[in-house]
């Protein structure tokens, strides 16, 4: 049975089994942020003129702007000049125009994480954009999406080839001097996913994004848009790996959700960035914007979060709930370990009457890890018969991690109701005891228990990707053992 | 089967057991009985290799292999069961998902080939019935919102599913009603066989009305004091064990 200690020491370091690095020619930007370079990538993509403006508008506001200090977050200063803020494998610099044209180097890369990208391999059902560096390698099942009037592409093909949905849309939710991070995405977003869903369509399958880190010194700012007409519903996911590097790398992304009356969006992330050695030494900077917008009537978006990587964690995915009887919810996994710094949740804001909220955070922190729940649930004075419910746990592994919750509440209107539950337990000795007394080995006790405490999020997830999260979860925990 | 000699255990240094013997053949049933604090449970938890619990002193064997070189989890390989008298709650984990789990983990652990979910399910579901549980129980979180009785059963259901072959129920008869102790004792009962030996650890006579003991054993101060057939359940009953401590 284990001792706090014993317990620390076995889930000391796991391996990070997506840390390889992919041998291949890239042509990246020299490192360092200015007019110029924005003007570069915004030509390098033939982007049109309004969004090169865009980019700079950001640029110009994110110059005036400082990182945000208030997270409960410890690391130093990120050298913004040191980044480069473009890369993409030089076999693709004219852009494949089948998935037979894409470098075989690169379909290796993604087989090894897993992601087999020959449509005849995929996971039945599931249409998937593949995101390298800056750029986006492949997306699957075009066509067929195509039939129901669904689009899923490459950002940079969608602003080129559906340049008005994009502009309506783009920047309309995350404005460009929305915070520190999300300006400097704007600046410099380099792909990202594109979906619009008409109205009326439900969408044929799920769709899913994967984002992979492999240059050095690279910074990736990936940017996605999702609409949803009248009466449509998607359900996305996005999953994201790096190999293993000793220096820090950036990611800024920025993602929107608009849904329109009746519409529900189901976006999933399984977040497996590098977290960098055991003193903390590397990983990626995960400092995430992501928020939805219920524009319409009876909208409803669901963010699903089962996050075990990065080094640190800086992501609030949050709802705007604008139109009446207007549903959010969040349902969070975050697992730290090693060094590893997390300050995640959400926020939601209630705008229009009758809206719901719902907040399910699971929080499991090990090693010397030290994770924080932020969320705010704002009511504001039209929000007649508003509702929420947060449920905010934490399980603590080893006696060396911390764990933190900073509630925040703002209610303007008499008729509002909130409910909020928390917990913070241990894994007890008398629960491994009494798993292994039915012949459970120790590691295969922990992952049982930590599964059951995620439960009420894995069931949220789309039913291929709840059994991966488990895994996930197993993974995470088993390999210090051995 | 189970061979104790001069066992002796210290609890966070305070000395609990303190030389004890015991011998149960495959194919009996013995109880164990005393007054609290005699060190019961200890001998329970000594027996499962809880960690703190380790023997300072002494032997235990099971089938001739010696217990003290194996953790909790092989121990239950080859084929010890604790019935817990407090069973844990494992939230979000269902009853038939922690016992595949159990079983295959086991199996595996012996070499043996692990069942399919459905397989395993048809394996579950002839034991529902002994133990009066609902297939509704299977699909609820491992002991989560369990009554004290529907614990103990679940206990009961355990056994039955992992069919071990030396078997150390600890106080499964407290807090019953004494339909659940039917129940329970019919669990028991099912579990006899020539090729299994069974430990009752017990404070009251109870139990003993439903499942026959071969032997009955007085623990007190850490050793066994006493032993004989079941008519001495009946004495204890009756004179209460002050009259035996002071006897020995």
């Amino acid at each position: 049975m284990a001792t706090a200690a014993e317990l620390e020491n076995m889930l000391k370091r796991r391996e990070y089994s997506a840390g390889f690095v992919t041998d291949i020619e890239s042509e990246t930007v020299p490192p360092g942020l200015s007019e110029d370079v924005i003007r570069a990538i915004s030509a390098k993509k033939g982007e049109p003129e309004w969004l090169l403006e865009f980019r700079l508008k950001a640029y110009r506001r994110w110059l005036k702007m400082e990182s945000p200090s208030w997270a409960h977050l410890d690391y130093p200063p990120i050298d913004y000049q040191a980044i480069s803020y473009y890369s993409t494998p030089k076999s693709m610099a004219d852009g494949p125009k089948s998935l037979d044209e894409v470098d075989p180097k690169l379909l290796e890369t993604y087989n090894k994480l897993g992601i087999p990208l020959e449509e005849q391999k995929m996971l039945a059902g599931v249409a998937m954009d593949v995101v390298f560096d800056s750029v986006s390698v492949a997306t699957t099942f075009k066509e067929k999406l195509a039939e129901a009037g669904v689009i899923f592409c490459p950002i940079s093909e969608a602003v080129q080839e559906y340049p008005e949905l994009v502009r309506k849309y783009l920047g309309t939710v995350v404005p460009f001097g929305d915070n520190f991070f999300a300006s400097l995405n704007t600046a410099v977003f380099t792909d990202g996913s594109f979906v619009y869903v008409p109205k009326g369509v439900t969408c044929p399958m799920e769709l899913s994004t994967y984002f992979r880190i492999n240059e050095r010194n690279t910074g990736q700012f990936e940017r996605t848009l999702i609409i949803c007409e009248e009466g449509a519903s998607v359900s996305y996911l996005e999953g994201c790996t790096a190999p293993q590097r000793d220096e820090n790398q950036l990611h800024a992304a920025v993602v929107e959700l608009v849904a329109l009356d009746d519409a529900k969006i189901k976006y999933s992330t399984v977040q497996n960035w590098y977290p960098g050695d055991e003193d903390g030494k590397g990983g990626i900077y995960n400092f995430v914007t992501k928020r939805g917008d219920c524009r319409g009537k009876r909208s409803h978006i669901s963010w699903t979060q089962v996050e075990t990587g990065s080094a640190i964690t800086w992501k609030y995915p949050s709802c705007l709930l604008r139109g009446d009887d207007s549903r959010g919810e969040f349902y969070s996994v975050a697992l730290t370990n090693g060094r590893q710094q997390a300050d995640t949740g959400t926020k939601m804001m209630h705008l229009g009457k009758n809206t719901r909220s719902t907040i399910v955070s699971k929080g499991i922190s090990a090693g010397r890890s030290d994770q924080s729940y932020r969320g705010l649930v704002r009511m504001t004075e039209g929000a007649t018969g508003a509702r929420n419910y947060t449920q905010c746990d934490s399980l603590l592994i080893g006696d060396q991690c911390g764990a933190h919750t900073f509630p925040y509440t703002e209610v303007r209107t008499p008729s509002g109701q909130l409910e909020h539950e928390a917990t913070t337990s241990r894994i007890g000795e008398e629960q491994l005891y009494y798993l292994m007394s039915r012949g459970l080995s120790e590691e295969d006790a922990v992952s049982m228990i930590v599964n059951g405490f995620c439960r009420d999020v894995f069931k949220e997830l789309p039913m291929e990707f709840a059994v991966e999260a488990g895994k996930l979860l197993q993974v995470s925990l088993e390999g210090a053992v051995g | 089967m189970l061979e104790i000699n001069n066992l002796r255990a210290s609890i966070q240094e305070e000395s609990i057991l303190k030389g004890l013997d015991l011998s149960i053949p495959a194919g009996e049933v013995h109880a164990i009985m005393g007054p609290n604090g005699a060190g019961k449970s200890t001998l329970g938890h000594v027996l499962a290799g809880r960690e703190g619990y380790e023997a300072s002193e002494g032997s235990i064997t099971l089938d001739g292999r010696d217990l003290s070189a194996m953790d909790t989890a092989e121990r239950a390989a080859a084929g010890l069961f604790l019935g817990f008298q407090y069973p844990v709650e494992i939230p979000g984990v269902s009853n038939i998902q922690f016992l595949r789990a159990a079983y295959n983990a086991q199996r595996k652990a012996r070499g043996e080939d692990e069942l399919d979910a459905m397989a395993f399910l048809k394996h579950v579901r002839q034991f529902l019935d002994t133990v009066g549980m609902g297939k509704d129980m299977l699909h609820r979180g491992l002991n989560e919102g369990f009554s004290g009785g529907e614990k103990k059963r679940n206990e009961i259901l355990q056994m039955l599913v992992l069919q071990p072959r030396m078997i150390v129920l600890d106080e499964t008869d407290s807090g019953l009603d004494i339909d659940a102790l039917k129940t329970v004792a019919g669990g028991i009962n099912a579990m006899r066989s020539p090729e299994r030996a069974i430990l009752l650890i017990t404070h009251y006579q109870r139990l003993l009305d439903y499942v026959k003991p071969d032997r009955v054993h007085v623990l007190a101060q850490g050793r066994i004091v006493r032993s004989g057939g079941p008519e001495l359940a009946q004495e204890l009953e009756a004179k209460g064990y002050a009259g035996i401590e002071n006897a020995a």
